[in-house]
């Protein structure tokens, strides 16, 4: 049956173009492959090539025409055996129309309302423990990959000096001795490198610890975690998983200036796709990278340097674990609501102890994991407090505090009794200078200073 | 083990294999136009990377593979997908945006993956997939499945500079890597001479220690041979290898691309002195392997193939609404 040869679209934004001139005449055989005119489209001109075999039976529009829509019948082809008699029988042939769309009440192209977040995510409901032992961050830490290691062979420890160094940091200590090189596996200094390979080790079904010896150095490899990790289940139609850790120490340290000193929750928890926890404890720190280890998602562990030597309880359970997306209420209070996360909990709860002092009883939310946030317990809390101050080590431009002043607006905006107060690090690059040091982070003083505003108290 | 499997290969293809090479080239070819000739209805939208030219390397290279091997590639990867046996149908209906596509409409022309075919991706990011081909070979040396990752990068890719972290560790670690590099000589619209100090990308892996050899893409006799040498050195645990492929893409860096940073002439040179399939079809003939009712009856069964697949594209139901909100997470 003769075949009509359309007007074709060949770029991304063309709804009309001239057609140039025809290479091929009315009579003349054509190939698959085989240049038959030449189009003007908005940005170039462009040879078009014929994609079924035939002879050009009658040209429909002649060389020279501007303006010729896309998907306008500009020739006919005949097929083998067929003459200008046939020209008038031509195939019907589908046309780039509306798509049909999967069935599905009520069928709309207006956005379907989001789903709720999950609340309780990876690592079920927080269970209640009695016994507890007494240890460093850094040890929570490492025992957490251990006892995963354990578990599961496919998980896996690499990065940069994580195994006969015993880590930059002493997180992975005595990890190379109980699970040998195999598992434990000191990278070249080639963060973008071995953050890809990573990816192609969970890709194929395995389970890896990627470390960052600073979270600082993980921007040399930020497209593999956003790009390669966070966005590739989605890409692929939920067929293709990442379960992998990215983790490593994450804002300020002590005196090594603006490259390495800065808090990345913000840039990572703003990518979907990721899960993002920021441990404040060595409860914490234990809890979440397990869950994070056992998470099949990408996951960011976000640590702090200064808390690896401070030591918590921790409880002593072989099944311990805290669910990735649930806060925790460090500190219990009626008149303000403290929402913080990483070492800046500390910061809050030192803060909560001074106003304890004026009358004025803190709540105190350690945050645990950023994304997802546990929006029911703040809502909960300012639902009972009705003030709320936000403490954090970050800018505040764009930050985790934006976006918890974002979902009170949305979710708790009629239980406020004052606005919001951040309490952030300066909008600056982090100085050396120990004094200026001392003057970017978040100090009590503030947070006190903060919370006195929202109670209307001098 | 691995002897045995290099020598296994070393003989020369049979004439099935031949006729199967031919027919597999001609999938790739035939799916590609019709794709072209979809986007120029308006089918298929953004960008569109045509492999026409270019089939003998993947074919080639799957000619020579083991059913442990994996693959990955860069946004150039409808051949690849087709090579490595995933369905038309379902690559088709990606490119349109459809529910039957692989990815559920989601990922497009440059993000598609099947497990089950152990293939990859489709990475959109020039020269991100190398790393993570790098992982891939590193899973299969960890998981000890005997397995070698085909992980393939252009002419414009090699300049990346993690191209060469992953070369440093897949040669530290001697990891099971064939690294393929497509050299169809232009990075989009700069040529190799424009981008690259030093063009003998066979060698771009010589610092590392990392044997490398150029072959002739167009040739798909000359890509299997090589690529059984390659990828028996990478099985056998002596670590990566590095293919370039001289090859050629006959279309524009994507569909929107008019070429004009070459001649016409070296087009159609290229096409006319060394096409792959034409190449092929002439030995198949010259040497009695097939005659040309057999050709005509491997087009018919080509052309139905792309047909249909293009009929299931444009039939199958764009992605329903909710699927926005899904296949964001794994929920536990």
């Amino acid at each position: 049956m003769p075949i009509e040869v359309l007007m074709p679209a060949l770029s991304p934004t063309m709804t009309e173009g001239k057609l140039a001139r025809w290479l091929k005449s009315e009579g003349d055989a054509v190939k698959s492959g085989d240049v038959i005119a030449e189009i003007e489209t908005d940005k170039a001109t462009m040879e078009f090539e014929a994609v079924e075999e035939g002879r050009i039976g009658k040209i429909l529009v002649e060389g020279g025409t501007e303006g010729v829509a896309v998907n306008t019948p500009i020739a006919i082809l005949l097929e083998e055996g067929e003459d200008s008699a046939d020209l008038g029988k031509v195939a019907e042939r589908p046309v780039a129309s509306t798509a049909p769309v999967a069935a599905e009440p009520p069928a709309s192209t207006s956005m379907p309302p989001a789903p709720k977040p999950p609340q309780a995510s990876f690592g079920g409901e927080e269970k209640q423990y009695d016994k507890f032992v007494r240890m460093t961050v850094r040890e929570a830490l490492r025992d957490a990959m251990a006892e995963e290691m354990r578990r599961d062979e496919a998980v896996f420890l690499m990065g940069e000096e994580v195994g006969q160094y015993q880590g930059a940091y002493k997180v992975s200590q005595g990890l190379l001795d109980e699970f040998g090189p195999k598992r434990v596996i000191d990278t070249p200094i080639t963060e973008m490198g071995f953050a890809g390979l990573g990816v192609g080790a969970a890709f194929a079904g395995l389970k890896p610890i990627v470390e960052f010896m600073t979270m600082n150095f993980s921007m040399q490899a930020i497209d593999h975690v956003i790009n390669s990790a966070a966005k590739t289940l989605y890409m692929s139609g939920g067929q293709q998983p990442c379960p992998i850790v990215f983790r490593g120490p994450n804002g300020a340290a002590s005196r090594v200036a603006a490259q390495h000193s800065q808090d990345f929750s913000a840039w990572y928890a703003h990518c979907p796709g990721l899960k993002v926890v920021a441990p404040y404890s060595a409860a914490d720190a234990k809890g979440l990278l397990k869950a994070a280890i056992r998470d099949p998602n990408p996951v960011v562990v976000l640590e702090n340097e200064i808390m690896y030597g401070q030591s918590f309880d921790v409880p002593d359970d072989p099944d311990f674990i805290i669910p990735i997306g649930k806060a925790k209420i460090e500190r219990e209070g009626g008149h303000v609501t403290i929402i913080s996360y990483a070492r800046s909990v500390h910061i809050a709860l030192q803060a909560a102890e001074m106003l304890a002092g004026e009358g004025i009883e803190a709540e105190v939310i350690n945050l645990r994991t950023i994304r997802p946030l546990d929006v029911e317990t703040i809502v909960r809390s300012i639902q009972k407090t009705n003030r709320v101050v936000t403490v954090h080590e970050d800018w505040p431009f764009a930050s985790v505090s934006s976006e918890i002043a974002a979902v009170i607006m949305e979710n708790a905006f009629d239980w406020l009794d004052a606005p919001l107060v951040r309490v952030c690090g300066a909008d600056v690059p982090m100085p050396y200078a120990a004094n200026l040091e001392k003057l970017y982070l978040p100090q009590p003083e503030q947070v006190v200073e903060a919370a006195r505003r929202v109670c209307y108290k001098k | 083990m691995a002897s045995a499997k290099r020598r296994a290969k070393a003989v020369e293809p049979t004439k099935a294999q031949f006729i199967k090479w031919y027919r597999d080239m001609l999938l790739i070819r035939r799916f590609e136009e019709k794709a072209g000739q979809l986007y120029g209805m308006g089918l298929i939208g953004g960008f569109c990377h045509l492999y026409i030219g270019q089939e003998a390397v993947v074919v080639g290279m799957m000619a020579a593979a083991e059913p442990a091997d994996s693959v990955v590639t860069s946004y150039r990867d409808h051949g690849q997908m087709l090579a490595c046996g995933m369905d038309p149908k379902g690559v088709m209906a990606e490119l349109t945006g459809r529910a039957g596509g692989y990815s559920k409409g989601k990922g497009g022309s440059m993000h598609m993956f099947s497990r089950e075919k152990k293939f990859y991706g489709g990475h959109g990011i020039v020269g991100a997939q190398v790393p993570i081909g790098t992982g891939l070979g590193f899973a299969h040396r960890y998981s000890e499945d005997g397995g070698v990752c085909h992980t393939y990068l252009g002419d414009g890719a090699v300049n990346q500079g993690q191209v060469y972290e992953s070369f440093n560790m897949a040669a530290l670690w001697k990891l099971p890597v064939v690294y393929v590099i497509e050299n169809n000589k232009y990075a989009m619209g700069t040529s190799i001479e424009r981008a690259s100090a030093g063009t003998e990308l066979a060698k771009r892996g010589a610092a590392y220690g990392i044997p490398g050899e150029a072959v002739d893409g167009m040739s798909v006799s000359a890509v299997f041979e090589a690529a059984s040498r390659a990828l028996a050195h990478a099985r056998s645990g002596e670590g990566p290898y590095i293919l370039e492929m001289k090859t050629y893409r006959y279309r524009g860096h994507s569909m929107s691309d008019p070429a004009k940073y070459r001649t016409k002439e070296e087009v159609t040179r290229m096409r006319e002195q060394h096409d792959p399939i034409d190449t092929l079809k002439a030995v198949l003939l010259e040497q009695g392997h097939i005659d040309e009712a057999g050709l005509k009856e491997i087009d018919r069964e080509v052309k139905q193939i792309v047909g249909e697949a293009a009929d299931f594209a444009q039939a199958s139901p764009e992605p329903a609404p909710s699927e926005l909100w899904t296949d964001v997470l794994i929920e536990a």
